[in-house]
């Protein structure tokens, strides 16, 4: 059976905007304002409305241009490796600080990319991420926090 | 307004501010010439560092920027065939059998001109325009402004949408969905944030830009084992020919770019138009109004068929500065990306723009002349330099937009939770792009969300909840009527098409 996935994803989103509707009516707002003319769920209800009537209109109507995406052809290992990378340079970046984070993030990156010079590799994310922070930092003053580069006293 | 236009040049000709024109017009140029990374990628790339200069230099980096990708997107057009922006597609027609037939030089050189000449004509147009402009927009009501958002937005899903005019629309909801998070700006009540303290000042606009445009482009590359590089590679250094431009071709151009320049910078101050459409509009313009026998050169490396689409998507991007800086609504994903920028430096643009911030507003219309002329005298002879630097191997570029975009969103939150934010809705605009979902229409919701809320607040209140206030003014009916007529043009040309 064919599947149409973009019926498929009006179908979420159909159903996304119901969800948003509900959360719009369950907003709370001061009892003197409740039957004003505008409150603050009056537009998130339109909002939701109007989200019902475009993704079921996509559903009803018959879709002739389809889009056919060759699933077997796309790059999903790589892609999900690395956005995982892109997780963990996330869930680190505060703890360790930003310049180890970002050279390791960039360092991996490449590495899971199918990249083998190990010294383009390395002069592309350690000296760069340094140079970077030194533009970042040092020249426009805009701040970074990097526990890392403090306890080995490079940053004040 | 020569005191505006001294005031413009003052700021505009200081050495930081040529200095951010030069940058924006190179890196512009740069990011341009890779097909899939057009202006909006570059342009959301630098809003972090802009923040760490004034509003007016920020505003002349991203300007320049713009100017430089749509310059580079012309020059890949030319060499490779392989458009780097949408705008420039039209380029390639005439552009590449230009270079095929060893005139690269000469195609790139008459590209340059035309663009030239078109940004120059329609920055122009804009300075006589834009104060005229500002003064008739103070004339406008929230009703007006609330019908003119309901315009643009139609109008960018109906341009954009190739043909899924619903897809654009179900875009343009999200948008607006993803702009109501946070807390409301009248009455400070949280809205759509789950408790979580996070949300509680909404999503930053940053944050869906990179999401949206740069991330999840990249994701796509990757996805699709796509190499924007490799085209590059391709470019010979040494087989460009000749840049110099004879008589006869100069006389053809010098018919072809003022009637070019006039339509391009009209189509691009319509909302939701913009370059794309005026090159297109031009080029087939052009074929119409030449002789017979230039007529018969068209897709084979005609002059006119190349400065014509040429000067247009340039004089385009002038003219679409128009409602960013009079009305203070955007009419192209990138102008929106610029609003977004601005409004994160506090300002609000719009027609008072011009008499609070003049600095701002006139220093932006010149930084137009200077970057045009820097786009020629830097980028011309660097042009095949320029595009041997785009070599480089995908496996770098990729982690390093990776890199810029979640660099741009730490620097201005310090918070875990915008990263993976960020990566979430990558993921899913990366998902949604795949099936055709159009994401200029989303960044021009979520920009436009708070202020449509705001009127479409003042326009029931004042009219106590009725909704007779889009009938009550004849310029609220005007408005409407055209947005009408852009959706009613849409169905006729989808049916239209079925039929045939």
């Amino acid at each position: 059976m064919n599947i149409n996935t973009t019926k498929i994803i009006s179908l979420l989103f159909f159903i996304f905007s119901a969800f948003y509707l509900y959360t719009a009516y369950q907003i709370q707002v001061f009892a003197f304002d409740e039957n004003a003319p505008f409150n603050a769920r009056t537009f998130p209800i339109y909002l939701g409305y109007t989200g019902l009537f475009f993704s079921g209109l996509k559903l009803i109507l018959p879709d002739p241009d389809t889009i056919k995406v060759e699933h077997k052809t796309l790059e999903y290992k790589k892609t999900g490796i690395l956005i995982l990378i892109a997780i963990i340079y996330g869930a680190t970046i505060l703890k360790v600080g930003y310049f180890l984070t970002t050279s390791l993030f960039l360092f991996a990156s490449y590495y899971f990319l199918g990249e083998r010079r190990w010294i383009l590799m390395f002069l592309l994310s350690f000296p760069f991420v340094a140079a970077f922070m030194y533009l970042l930092h040092g020249v426009l003053d805009i701040y970074l926090r990097d526990p890392f580069l403090k306890s080995i006293g490079v940053m004040g | 307004m020569i005191e505006g236009i001294l005031i413009g040049l003052t700021t505009a000709l200081t050495f930081q501010n040529i200095f951010m024109v030069m940058i924006g017009c190179f890196f512009g140029t740069i990011i341009g010439m890779l097909p899939g990374l057009g202006p909006m990628t570059a342009i959301a790339l630098m809003i972090p560092i802009t923040y760490g200069f004034d509003p007016a230099t920020g505003l002349i980096l991203m300007a320049g920027v713009y100017y430089g990708a749509v310059f580079g997107g012309s020059t890949s057009s030319i060499l490779l065939n392989a458009p780097g922006v949408p705008g420039t597609v039209a380029t390639s027609f005439d552009g590449y059998p230009m270079a095929q037939q060893g005139k690269a030089g000469k195609a790139l050189a008459i590209a340059a001109w035309s663009s030239f000449a078109g940004g120059t004509l329609s920055a122009i147009y804009l300075l006589f325009m834009a104060p005229s402009l500002s003064k008739v927009s103070l004339s406008f009501r929230s009703p007006d402004y609330f019908a003119l958002m309901i315009l643009g937005l139609t109008a960018i899903a109906a341009f954009s949408s190739k043909g899924q005019f619903l897809k654009a629309m179900m875009m343009v909801v999200l948008g607006l969905m993803l702009a109501s998070v946070g807390q409301d700006s009248l009455s400070d009540i949280t809205r759509f944030t789950f408790d979580n303290m996070n949300l509680t000042d909404g999503i930053s606009f940053v944050l869906v830009v990179m999401a949206t445009f740069a991330m999840s482009e990249a994701l796509t590359i990757i996805l699709k084992k796509n190499d924007p590089t490799a085209a590059a590679k391709q470019v010979s250094l040494t087989e460009l020919g000749s840049i110099k431009i004879n008589k006869e071709e100069r006389g053809k151009m010098y018919k072809t770019i003022p009637r070019s320049s006039i339509i391009g910078f009209l189509i691009g101050v319509l909302p939701g138009a913009g370059a794309t459409i005026a090159s297109f509009l031009a080029y087939g313009m052009e074929r119409n109004l030449v002789k017979d026998e230039e007529k018969e050169k068209f897709g084979k490396g005609s002059v006119n068929g190349l400065s014509a689409p040429e000067t247009a998507n340039n004089a385009a991007c002038s003219g679409s500065f128009v409602p960013m800086l009079t009305l203070g609504i955007p009419g192209s994903g990138t102008t929106a990306v610029m609003l977004g920028a601005l409004l994160g430096f506090g300002i609000q643009p719009g027609p008072r723009l011009y008499m609070t911030n003049p600095e701002i507003f006139w220093s932006v219309i010149m930084s137009m002349y200077i970057g045009m002329v820097i786009l020629l005298i830097l980028n011309l002879p660097l042009i095949p330099y320029i595009a041997r630097i785009l070599a480089v191997p995908k496996n770098y570029l990729i982690p390093l937009i990776l890199f810029f975009s979640i660099t741009g969103i730490y620097v201005m939150s310090f918070n875990n939770f915008d990263i993976y934010l960020m990566i979430g809705i990558a993921v899913v605009a990366t998902f949604l792009r795949l099936y055709d979902f159009p994401m200029p229409p989303l960044i021009l919701a979520f920009v436009l969300g708070g202020l449509m809320e705001e009127n479409l607040r003042r326009s029931l209140l004042l009219s106590n909840g009725s909704w007779e206030f889009l009938w009550d003014r004849t310029l609220t009916v005007c408005i409407l009527v055209t947005t009408i007529l852009i959706v009613l043009w849409h169905i006729y040309k989808t049916l239209t098409k079925k039929k045939s």
